[in-house]
């Protein structure tokens, strides 16, 4: 039963670090600027768990084998432990685990901690069971004002939000179903829910955050590839969660302005 | 001495009073034990109803039908919510360690017996009350386990959201009541009514495992118990405490104000330390068996006892690592990782220990040390995922996906119900005087090992991919497409897997009744259960009180007459 138990255990840990290093199914291609620090720190965390890991379960199939009782006639050793050895393998692992989250955090820091920069895009997420609304504030810079009683998400846009015509500021904001990104420019992204809470989530941007009602999050990130990204709802918000599905077309600086105008000019 | 004279009681004489409403803590244990097996079985057929779903979307089932998305999430949130209330922490915790803890300390029974009593019974209440929820108008509540609101808080939010989640917390407030009780008696019981010389540093660790999981319980499940009353209040009271002003479908609701953060802090106060609540027990129950049928004194005891604190104490101030996409602070997102990586260093302690204790060993595989073996393969592959989770820039891309559902599944489900088997098959002689079958004991470990880590160890890789949990079906998003053949895989080895575990109850009941006989000390190991007569009388040690005079580990000491030294035998060992 000691090699039958080595073999399953070397077996399992072979199979389950062959994938990992295969990277037969792996993170989805970054698209956005935060993409190469997260995906280089993941790799690092990656390599060292990896290590431990094989090592853990390495040594724990190689004893079971090599002290089985039926091969081992040998007086066993009789001790109650080694504090010096346990000294070293605490300060090891903390060393680990406190140093690869050191490592990490600004990262963490230059993507949560600051503000957007000036010059970002502003448009506004909202969430909506199940739906993504996106609202671009126009030339004036400003969100016109919404009104809880005036939402109506049977029709659409500008009433799903419940935007209210009588402000002044919100004759030039456009809302649309699909988000349209110009590259390479920071977004400085504002996060609203209306009914529970939603979960903004683009693989390919390394971005996730939670729309919560009765909060108003800001966040940025910048994409830095043209192309399309599909966004999925990550937090569970009811029967069409798995379907609360929505796009970001990612296009240059002039396509975007012309798609901007051309909303604007449908609007009026 | 004399606080075990005064709660002594007589043997009872009627059925009832033996086998249903019985002061006896074995009696109780199992009755836990046996909650717990009905619990696990409901909640895997649960697990294997949602895994047909998710690949066969519009399959017709017969007797059920189709399962719709909603469907899907109301066998979700029950799966989630019967496993860890009624099986992680019914059956480590309440069920051995209520038949076990007295008997390893060497009390008659334990501190509180109607109380024991009331907590399993009340725990029984709050079971039923759970399963009613499925007969609800709407049906059960489609808002997870983790019930975050406004989701949970609203009754428009969808279906089961109405009679199902008023049922589904009251049952969850009732469980609370019943673990408050349970963790007290627990308490009191280990401070109070340590034979002579059981010191606390001669324990079994099994013993400090309990004793750390109901402090636990009792700071975090009062908590909950809070949480659910004022989400009843905000559901059928038009309180505010989780609801600020929201719009469902058009409709302006009533609440203003409130916090839905509010919640989820509450929540995972309680949350975090639950996981520990499952897993503890199990590492005790591993500590115990890796040194027994290694006949090698367990490496590291103090060490031990202390990682344990260890993980306790952390295991309340790391709440907030649930919640680094919530919209909470991300400067505490900061000190809550922190603070989560240190949890790593105990965890590592234990594995290293465990390892240390194999090295230079006389292994004997019997299928209770195969379990902890497996018990210790798992902890490592579950745990090692936890540094990824901890770090909130990775936690960016792995939140709320697969990888989340396979870390916890393999360190609180898995690695905690190999803690269960493993105990099954250890104490099994002692509680019903017969052995379990060794060979069918083997045939369901190796396929349940391999089993569990076929099913869990792809999840990760679903999760980078970026596949998010709690999604009834995969065929609205075209980036998980490709992903589908590794959820097939998973359905196919769920199916066998679940199917192997009737091989473990056929050999539980057969061997009640059919198994050989089982002497008093079957495994020669040192421990107080095993010097008394199998099955215990009913106040355990028939009379008389036993006294300690070892520590519980001494296993293959030199120069004594056999390779193990009972906890009650005057001779000495030598100092160390």
């Amino acid at each position: 039963m000691g090699l039958a138990l080595l073999v399953i255990i070397w077996l399992i840990t072979f199979f389950s670090t062959y994938f990992f290093v295969a990277q037969t199914w792996w993170l989805p291609h970054g698209a956005a600027s935060a993409a190469a620090f997260i995906d280089h720190q993941f790799a690092l965390t990656y390599v060292l768990m990896g290590i431990v890991f094989v090592a853990a379960q390495g040594a724990l199939g190689y004893l079971v084998w090599k002290y089985r009782a039926a091969a081992n006639n040998g007086p066993v050793e009789y001790s109650h432990g080694n504090t010096k050895l346990e000294l070293i393998w605490t300060t090891l692992t903390a060393i680990l685990f406190i140093g690869l989250n050191l490592m990490g955090s600004h990262v963490w820091a230059s993507e949560r901690f600051e503000p957007a920069g000036p010059g970002a895009v502003p448009v506004e997420v909202t969430g909506m069971q199940f739906a993504w609304y996106f609202r671009y504030p126009g030339a004036d810079g400003k969100y016109g004002r919404t009104e809880p009683k005036l939402m109506d998400p049977s029709a659409g846009n500008e009433a799903a939000l419940g935007l209210d015509t009588t402000d002044p500021a919100s004759k030039d904001d456009v809302v649309t179903g699909t988000m349209y990104l110009p590259v390479n420019r920071q977004v400085d992204l504002t996060l609203r829910a209306v009914d529970v809470i939603h979960s903004f989530f683009v693989p390919s941007f390394r971005f996730k955050q939670d729309a919560v009602p009765g909060l108003v999050i800001h966040m940025h990130f910048t994409p830095t590839e043209i192309g399309e990204y599909e966004i999925a709802c990550a937090e569970l918000c009811g029967l069409g969660h798995y379907k609360m599905h929505g796009m970001v077309h990612v296009v240059s600086q002039e396509d975007f302005d012309k798609w901007l105008a051309a909303r604007e000019a449908e609007k009026q | 001495m004399v606080a075990q004279d005064a709660h002594a009681h007589a043997a009872p004489q009627g059925f009832i009073r033996k086998y249903v409403f019985s002061l006896d803590h074995k009696v109780i244990g199992l009755q836990y034990y046996f909650l717990a097996l009905v619990a696990v079985f409901v909640g895997m057929f649960l697990s294997l109803l949602m895994r047909i779903h998710m690949i066969w979307p519009t399959a017709m089932l017969p007797l059920i039908g189709e399962i719709k998305p909603e469907t899907y999430l109301q066998l979700l949130t029950m799966h989630g919510t019967i496993m860890v209330f009624f099986v992680l922490t019914t059956a480590p915790q309440s069920g051995f360690g209520n038949y076990f803890l007295p008997i390893q300390i060497g009390a008659p029974d334990m501190a509180f017996p109607v109380l024991n009593m009331l907590s399993f019974w009340t725990t029984f209440v709050a079971f039923v009350v759970m399963l009613a929820a499925f007969f609800a108008v709407g049906g059960a509540p489609l808002h997870g386990w983790t019930g975050y609101a406004p989701l949970s808080a609203l009754t428009n939010s969808g279906p089961g959201e109405q009679l199902g989640a008023d049922l589904w917390i009251t049952s969850i407030a009732i469980f609370c009541i019943a673990s408050l009780m349970g963790a007290l008696n627990f308490i009191t019981t280990i401070l109070d009514l340590r034979a002579k010389g059981m010191t606390m540093m001669r324990m079994p660790l099994t013993c400090w495992a309990w004793f750390i999981t109901a402090i636990l319980g009792l700071l975090a499940f009062g908590v909950l118990l809070s949480a659910g009353i004022l989400l009843l209040l905000d559901r059928n009271l038009g309180t505010s405490f989780y609801v600020p002003l929201v719009v469902v479908n058009g409709q302006v609701m009533g609440h203003k104000g409130g916090s839905p953060l509010l919640w989820q802090h509450l929540f995972w106060f309680f949350g975090h330390p639950e996981v520990y609540i499952a897993i503890l027990p199990g590492m005790g129950v591993a500590s115990q068996l890796l040194s027994t049928f290694a006949r090698k004194p367990i490496f590291g005891y103090k060490a031990m006892v202390y990682a344990i604190m260890a993980i306790g104490i952390l295991g309340f101030v790391v709440w907030g690592h649930h919640m680094f996409m919530s919209g909470m602070s991300p400067y505490s997102a900061f000190a809550f990782s922190i603070m989560t990586m240190a949890i790593g260093v105990p965890s590592a302690i234990k594995t290293f220990n465990w390892l240390g204790t194999l090295y230079k060993a006389k292994i004997r595989f019997q299928t209770p040390m195969l379990y902890a073996i497996g018990f210790v393969s798992l902890f490592v592959s579950g745990g090692l995922s936890g540094p990824f989770l901890a770090q909130p820039v990775l936690d960016i891309p792995l939140h709320d996906t697969a990888f989340v559902v396979a870390h916890f599944h393999l360190i609180m489900g898995v690695a905690a119900i190999f803690g269960m088997f493993a105990g099954t098959y250890y104490w099994f002689p002692k509680m019903f005087g017969r052995m379990m079958n060794e060979t069918w004991g083997r045939v369901h470990f190796v396929i349940t090992l391999i089993g569990t880590y076929s099913i869990f160890m792809p999840m990760h890789y679903l999760g980078m991919a970026g596949q998010p949990r709690r999604y009834s079906q995969f065929t609205e998003v075209a980036y998980l497409q490709h992903l589908m053949p590794l959820n097939r895989f998973i359905t196919y080895v769920a199916f066998v897997t679940i199917t192997a575990q009737l091989i473990f109850v056929v050999n539980l009941f057969w061997s009640m009744f059919k198994g050989p006989k089982a002497s008093d000390n079957p495994w020669e190991a040192t421990t107080l259960e095993w010097t008394t007569s199998t099955p215990p009388p009913h106040d355990n040690f028939g009379g008389h009180t036993p006294v300690v005079y070892h520590g519980p580990y001494e296993y293959s000491v030199p120069g004594a007459a056999k390779d193990y030294v009972m906890q009650t035998d005057p001779a000495g060992v030598p100092a160390h």
